[in-house]
């Protein structure tokens, strides 16, 4: 084992790695510092260097050095072919330089063959390591990923089968994928027969077009999700309502995958959902729409925005129902409104109009297009025909009949509240027109005229209080010799807001309210008053003030106290006090008045009919009346006129009247005098005295005054 | 949502895995033939790319000593692939034995190679997840137990965040993370870019995103705001290899071909 001659250089070997280094960094990866692979090739350097040179070759150390490049990550092909070909060209020269053994090409040649040798094995070994362990790994990722989705199947497969809800998957195109098993045992289907189903047999006209296009959008992709309430038909026919969740599953690149529908059975819910609802529009006696349900129909009506569109209501009341419920019971009345709601329904509800009950025994009918005018009214005639067929009730046979208020008119004409106000109106107007079974169409103009009424009426209890009323005062002028023997005594209403109003705009109020007796009663006080003051100034005058006096005052039981103390309080002489009595208020009434009228006549105090010839007098019982004077009527003055024919009838009747009345021993005033003429006619006729424009309007008390002061300045 | 990243929907062998042609570029055989179809197909588009990849490698091998040096005993390496030598825990427990490394891959296979090669090293572990989830990466890196968030960690970013595009929010994903250390951590990052590049290059470029997961180059600028509040380490963002070269020969003539810059930055303490 003697050493050759020939020394290993470490400087060369240094040189011999860098150069070696530089020629691998430019061709593979190297995990490690430059300074790192020196060292490790130098050392590599020195040992094929020491085995080149050795005593005995091997070529074991080439070996090595071959498997240690492909250990150090050294693996680029290139690293190799360099390596081999610098072990010949350039080991010997660098790092054993001088080197000169017979077999060193021979050894040269061994060592490049066991290095590029180990090389390769080395490599093949790492490449199959490499190639096991990347497989490996493959295939662990892969059964990991397999075993966490067998997982996830497992958990989804539980959910999906033990859950309550329904729960199905279907493809896009419609078929059922499955279902589990709550979702067939709500529809009646196996799961079997459920993916045989298409979801398209599922949908159903009454979906209404919202449902299907929804589904549309999500298979599509447009939506994600679709909730709603659907109603299902079970296999065998009956309905079944959800509440249907719907989810689109998509493709990882975001196509359309699959429909996941989650469903809920809300039957029971939304049967007592419809209920409620039904509950709540309907009026539980009749099953007809009820008014809450009726104002919804008629506000959809109105709100309709087109101008043209006309709306008709029909307003119905049964006449006399309340005689029929106090006679012969409720449950014979509830019967009779189911049987009345029955026929209007079928009467008129099949040409779409709605019929409601509003409570009591009102209806009504809601005619949503009145395309003519007589449209509502031919609605209302054929809801009376309806009511006016006899109802049999057990043993009863029912004659029942109906009154209809009709009102139609445009949408635009004011709101649903108004228009149901109008119907009321008319209703009214219907039944007090008298007959039964009767309908009355809505006048604007009536209506008006009705409102301001009902207003005045309103405000006549306050104005009497409040001293809005005055009294004026008409002389009554002797025929004979032209003195005013008398005034009339005339209320007026000093309106604060319609100015004056003449008797004839309130008289009938006041008589409807019952305020007539307050009325009355002031004027008469107060009529007293002023007479009182004129008889004190002017006793020579014996001026009488003539008072008018309603029927239902003369009917008062204290009427003889309330005069008394009228006169008691204006200290007027009771044959200075004249009351005026109409023809009706004297005949209509049989023995109460009469009485009445006596005892007023004993205190001394005059009587005169009002108005007389214009009622139906009882002449024979005329007699019997302790009457003084007639006041004839202003239509038969009014006929008394030159030159016309049918004047000389007026006249012959005023003669008869005249005649009879002074048979009688009664006195009598014309009224309504407003020619020379009539007073010279009048005067041939005999007729005492006259009132009226010819002789002087209505005046304030000062005016009589002035008149009284008048006449006595020529004897004073 | 959460699950759903967690866990790989498929592993499909029949499409080529970014770790295993990054592999393959390394000079591994770590990969299939799918791969290596792809690895010919960009290197004969982008000749230089084989070489950005060693120089990424190598770039990553001398911050992650250079950090071991300077203390920084625990890594979170996101986007480690599929390592084959040189690997983040021999450098670092190669300096200090105590080091403890936490990988992170969103390949599956990646992740069980990198399980199967660590086994038997009790200081690192392996998550499979996804960079775009960095909440579910700091959970999972704290549920191994080898990384303490109240001392520095180094978080590694090796040639991951150009896979990132600017439509999932890069900026945030980089401060969840930088949020998450303590002061005293340091960010390491390489990332493509577009600058200081042949017109060439860049054709190759735009062709390579066709055939592989796309890439988004980013300026130096981009790459800096990456680091945030960090402050940069010397040289700062600098092309790979110009970033504390161990010696003159690890510096290329033209540093700027391998088209990617690199830098380190460290966390100040607040305030």
């Amino acid at each position: 084992m003697a050493l050759s001659a020939a020394e290993v250089s470490t400087s060369g070997a240094a040189r011999y790695a860098r150069r070696w280094a530089r020629a691998i960094a430019r061709r593979a990866f190297v995990p490690m510092s430059s300074d790192q692979v020196e060292r490790l090739l130098t050392a590599h350097a020195v040992g094929l260097a020491e085995a080149l040179a050795a005593d005995e070759f091997s070529d074991e150390r080439a070996r090595d050095v071959g498997r240690a490049l492909v250990e150090a990550n050294l693996t680029e092909p290139g690293t190799l072919g360099w390596s081999v070909k610098a072990v010949a060209e350039h080991l010997v020269d660098d790092v054993v330089p001088g080197l000169d053994l017979p077999d060193l090409p021979g050894r040269l040649a061994e060592s490049q063959a066991a290095l590029a040798e180990g090389f390769a094995w080395a490599l093949r070994d790492r490449t199959f390591a490499q190639q096991e362990r990347i497989s490996r790994s493959a295939w662990e990722a892969r059964d990991q990923v397999e075993q966490a989705l067998r997982d996830s199947e497992a958990r989804f497969r539980a959910v999906f089968s033990g859950a309550a809800i329904g729960i199905g998957l279907a493809d896009l195109s419609g078929n059922v994928v499955d279902v589990n098993q709550a979702f067939a045992d709500m529809l009646g289907y196996s799961r079997e027969e459920m993916r045989e189903i298409n979801v398209s047999v599922l949908f159903h006209a009454e979906d209404g077009p919202d449902v299907r296009q929804l589904y549309e959008e999500l298979i599509e992709g447009k939506r994600d999700r679709v909730r709603l309430e659907k109603r299902y038909f079970r296999k065998d026919g009956s309905e079944l309502w959800t509440d249907l969740a719907v989810s689109l599953i998509r493709h990882d690149d975001g196509r359309p995958r699959f429909t996941v529908a989650m469903v809920q059975d809300i039957t029971e819910r939304y049967a007592l959902q419809q209920r409620l609802r039904f509950q709540a529009l309907h009026d539980p006696l009749t099953g007809l729409p009820n008014r809450t349900l009726f104002f919804e129909r008629l506000e959809t009506v109105m709100q309709d925005p087109a101008h043209d569109r006309r709306v008709g209501v029909c307003f119905l009341d049964l006449d006399g129902f309340k005689a029929i419920n106090d006679t012969l019971g409720h449950d014979v009345g509830d019967k009779l409104l189911i049987v009345v709601a029955r026929r209007l329904a079928e009467a008129v509800a099949g040409a779409g109009h709605l019929v409601a009950r509003m409570g009591g025994d009102e209806f009504v009918i809601l005619v949503a297009d009145v395309d003519q005018d007589g449209t509502a009214v031919q609605v209302a005639e054929a809801a009376l025909r309806a009511v006016a067929e006899p109802v049999y009730i057990g043993a009863h046979q029912l004659s029942v009949s109906a009154s209809v208020g009709i009102v139609d008119r445009f949408v635009t004409d004011g709101a649903a509240t108004d228009l149901m106000k109008a119907a009321d109106t008319t209703l009214y107007w219907a039944k007090a027109e008298g007959g039964r079974g009767r309908w009355a169409r809505y006048d604007p103009e009536r209506a008006a005229r009705e409102a301001t009424s009902t207003a005045l009426a309103a405000a006549l209890p306050a104005a009497l209080s409040r001293d809005e009323f005055v009294v004026e005062y008409q002389p009554i002028v002797s025929l004979g010799d032209g003195t005013m023997r008398a005034v009339e005594a005339l209320v007026r209403w000093q309106h604060p807001t319609l100015g004056l109003l003449q008797p004839d705009q309130f008289i009938g109020l006041a008589e409807e309210t019952g305020l007539i007796t307050r009325l009355g009663q002031w004027v008469l006080e107060r009529s007293c008053v002023e007479a009182g003051r004129w008889h004190a100034e002017f006793p020579r005058a014996r001026l009488v003030v003539s008072v008018n006096l309603s029927a239902r005052q003369a009917s008062d039981p204290d009427i003889v106290e309330h005069v008394a103390a009228a006169l008691r309080v204006g200290g007027l002489p009771p044959e200075l006090l004249q009351l005026e009595l109409t023809e009706s208020a004297v005949m209509a009434t049989g023995g109460e008045p009469v009485r009445a009228l006596r005892r007023l006549a004993n205190t001394g105090v005059r009587l005169a009919i009002d108005d007389f010839g214009t009622g139906y007098s009882n002449l024979a019982y005329l007699r019997q009346l302790p009457i003084h004077t007639l006041k004839l009527a202003g239509p038969f003055v009014d006929g008394m006129r030159a030159q016309d024919p049918a004047s000389v009838v007026a006249e012959r009747i005023v003669d008869a009247l005249v005649r009879l009345a002074h048979a009688l021993g009664l006195s009598v005033t014309a009224e309504s005098v407003e020619s020379l003429e009539q007073v010279e006619r009048l005067t041939a006729l005999g007729c005492d005295s006259g009132q009226g424009l010819y002789f002087g309007t209505p005046a304030a008390p000062g005016t009589i005054t002035g008149m009284l002061q008048k006449r006595e300045l020529p004897a004073g | 949502m959460e699950q759903s990243r967690a866990l790989p929907t498929e592993v499909d062998l029949t499409r080529p895995s970014a770790a295993r042609v990054y592999d393959y570029f390394l000079g591994g055989a770590h990969n299939f033939e799918i791969d290596r179809q792809l690895a010919e197909q960009i290197a004969a588009m982008t000749p230089n790319l084989a070489d950005t990849m060693r120089a990424g490698r190598a770039f990553l091998r001398r911050a992650v000593a250079e950090l071991s040096r300077l203390g920084v005993d625990q890594f979170l390496d996101i986007g480690s692939g599929i390592p084959t030598v040189g690997n983040v825990h021999e450098v670092a427990q190669e300096i200090n034995p105590e080091a403890r490394i936490v990988y992170v891959d969103i390949d599956p296979v990646a992740v069980a190679h990198s399980r199967s090669i660590l086994e038997g090293n009790p200081r690192t572990a392996v998550i499979q997840a996804d960079m775009r989830d960095p909440e579910h990466i700091l959970r999972e890196a704290r549920a191994t137990g080898l990384i303490d968030f109240a001392k520095p960690v180094g978080v590694l970013l090796a040639g991951v965040v150009h896979f990132v595009p600017d439509s999932d929010d890069p900026d945030r994903l980089m401060a969840a993370l930088r949020d998450a250390v303590p002061a005293g951590s340091y960010l390491v990052i390489s990332h493509s870019t577009y600058e200081d590049q042949p017109q060439e290059m860049l054709d190759a470029q735009k062709l390579s995103a066709r055939t592989a997961t796309e890439i988004t180059l980013r300026s130096k600028a981009q790459v800096t705001a990456f680091f945030g509040e960090f402050e940069l380490v010397e040289p700062g963002v600098v092309h790979m290899p110009l970033w504390r070269p161990e010696s003159p020969d690890d510096v290329d003539e033209h540093p700027e071909r391998f088209g990617a810059f690199g830098g380190v930055g460290r966390k100040p303490v607040a305030g």
